[in-house]
């Protein structure tokens, strides 16, 4: 097995930046969420947004999705200032927001139907998704007919169905178990790998996170600002079970551990 | 990568039972497929119990069930029932059409604006608590004894349930599945149609079905306190010649109307809007 360097802290701009982030502050009322945060991710890659519960994290992808404004600053997606939701981001919902009253099928092609897509090719794309995510079989179920794990992947094949090229992902797997947690880990990178597009995904699992990403952004307990960025360079080619025993990856592990240290109290 | 579970498996609910299964375990499951089993012994039990207190008597103007049953019989048969009923129907009808429409569509219009909502919001709130049955003869005052007097009191009855419910229907509405909306880039009236109205659903039809309850209440009041006609005139009628058995029918009709209305109404929610409640 290669021999991964553990890690190397990233201070330079990106070249190929498609979302920039630049001097976000959000207030609710008297709660300051956000305070000065400058972001740039990279094209197809994956980037981690880590932190304690409460610190921001929802609410700076919310922003980037423009689905909250921001009280100050700007997020600039593809060159582009973003003034709201835009066909080039798509965000899975931790708590999945899926239509109770549609099937998996249209669950996954509704994307496509608010765009006026005829419905024989929507339904086409959504199959071709719900079988990526290995859902295949399930398209005429309803949302409670199945897992929570399930709902997710129901989720995540939405998303994909538009071809955006920002996939935003609001802790997608705070509502799977254990197992799943580690096969979906895996599927997300094997989808990450194949659909080459650029994930935004939030989790509060360290290990996770390190996992999953190429690039980690811890952020502060309230207001949330960017405390440390960190780029766990992990030879994913090795088999899962090997990387989770790696001692790169352990290192990493423990070393934003010792960065959060100090919040947990 | 292959999920475990088929989709055979999520979606059974269990087949028969096997033959081992005792009586009771049957009876159960009987129970769980088919609620009407219980309906029908929670019923039987009601009329017993009716029976028992009619042969005590608990008063004699209280008629048994079977007194009852057979009176009930008899209107339906000298044809005085169906009449009745044509006449009661038509105000009942008439002021629960317009309290549906007109109270889904200011209720939608209350939780999706809020303007309207500080326009309509104090005023239906005020006609909820307000003793309706008192208001009842003054629109007589008004717009005399006939059809529209009538039909106003359902309306009275009826509309401030039904605006209040779809108000709150809309206000509770997932408001994750309207970001969700959103950020497919959806138009505010696909966020309407496709998202607030079918998520809204049930809470209308729950305001729907107390319209309805509300309605049959205000129809009763106006034949009972604007002047006897259809069952209220049955109910008036029988109770001033001391036949109480027909008195009682006419009531316990009356009610059993009422209750079919909204089961059906009910069965029509399930079947036709809500697809995902369908029992397979
Ligand atoms: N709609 C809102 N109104 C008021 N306060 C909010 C709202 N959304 C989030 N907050 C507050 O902002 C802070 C950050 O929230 P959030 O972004 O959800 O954090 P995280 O996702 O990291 O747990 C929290 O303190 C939360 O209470
Ligand atoms: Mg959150």
């Amino acid at each position: 097995m290669a021999n991964p360097i553990p890690l190397r802290t990233a201070d330079n701009a990106t070249p190929d930046a498609v979302v920039e982030v630049r001097d976000i502050c959000k207030r609710y009322g008297d709660v300051e969420a956000l305070r000065g945060i400058n972001l740039q991710f990279e094209r197809g890659k994956l980037t981690t947004l880590l932190g304690p519960s409460g610190c921001g994290k929802t609410t700076l992808l919310k922003i980037i999705a423009g689905l909250v404004p921001a009280t100050s600053g700007q997020v600039i997606v593809n060159g582009r200032q973003v003034t709201g939701p835009g066909p080039e981001r798509a965000f899975v919902f931790q708590d999945f927001a899926l239509m109770p009253w549609a099937t998996v099928l249209r669950n996954v092609a509704f994307g496509l139907e608010l765009k006026g897509m005829p419905q024989a090719e929507r339904h086409r794309i959504a199959r071709h998704y719900i079988n990526e995510v290995g859902l295949s079989g399930f398209e005429e179920k309803y949302p409670h007919e199945l897992s929570g794990g399930m709902r997710q992947r129901v989720g995540i094949a939405r998303a994909f169905s538009v071809n955006a090229d920002v996939l935003l992902l609001d802790e997608p797997f705070s509502a799977v178990d254990e197992q799943n947690r580690r096969k979906f880990q895996e599927d997300l990178l094997r989808l990450v790998d194949k659909e080459r597009k650029t994930f935004l995904f939030v989790t509060h699992s360290i290990e996770e996170a390190v996992y999953v990403s190429d690039r980690i952004v811890l952020l502060s307990p309230r207001p949330g600002r960017v405390s440390q960025i960190i780029e766990p360079a992990i030879d994913r080619s090795a088999a899962p079970d090997v990387i989770r025993r790696d001692k790169g990856y352990l290192d990493v592990v423990e070393e934003i551990w010792q960065g959060l240290r100090q919040y947990a109290e | 990568m292959h999920m475990a579970a088929s989709p055979q498996k999520v979606g059974a609910t269990g087949g028969a039972g096997s033959g081992s299964s005792s009586i009771v375990e049957t009876l159960a499951d009987f129970a769980r497929r088919r609620k009407s089993f219980w309906v029908a012994v929670s019923l039987a039990i009601l009329f017993t119990a009716w029976e028992i207190a009619g042969r005590v008597p608990i008063s004699f103007a209280f008629p048994t069930f079977l007194e009852t049953l057979s009176a009930l019989i008899e209107m339906a048969l000298d044809g005085t029932l169906l009449p009745a009923y044509f006449i009661t129907f038509q105000p009942l009808l008439l002021g629960v059409a317009v309290s549906a429409v007109l109270g889904i569509g200011l209720g939608i219009a209350m939780g999706l604006s809020d303007k309207a909502e500080w326009l309509l919001a104090p005023v239906f709130i005020v006609l909820q608590a307000a003793p309706m049955a008192a208001l009842v003869p003054l629109v007589t005052f008004v717009y005399g004894i006939g059809l529209v007097a009538k039909t106003l009191a359902v309306i009275m009855l009826a509309l401030p349930v039904i605006v209040l419910n779809s108000y709150k229907a809309v206000r509770h509405v997932n408001p994750s599945l309207v970001d969700m909306c959103r950020s497919f880039q959806g138009t505010r009236m696909q966020q309407i149609f496709k998202i607030v109205i079918p998520d809204a659903t049930p809470v209308l039809f729950a305001g729907l079905r107390l319209g309805i309850a509300a309605g049959f209440i205000g129809v009763m009041l106006a034949e009972l306190l604007i002047t006897p006609t259809g069952i209220g005139d049955l109910i008036t009628y029988h109770r001033s010649v001391a036949n109480y058995a027909h008195m009682y029918a006419a009531v316990a009709s009356i009610i059993a109307v009422s209750t079919l209305t909204l089961a059906a109404l009910q069965y029509v929610e399930l079947r036709f809007l809500r697809p995902e409640k369908r029992r397979k």
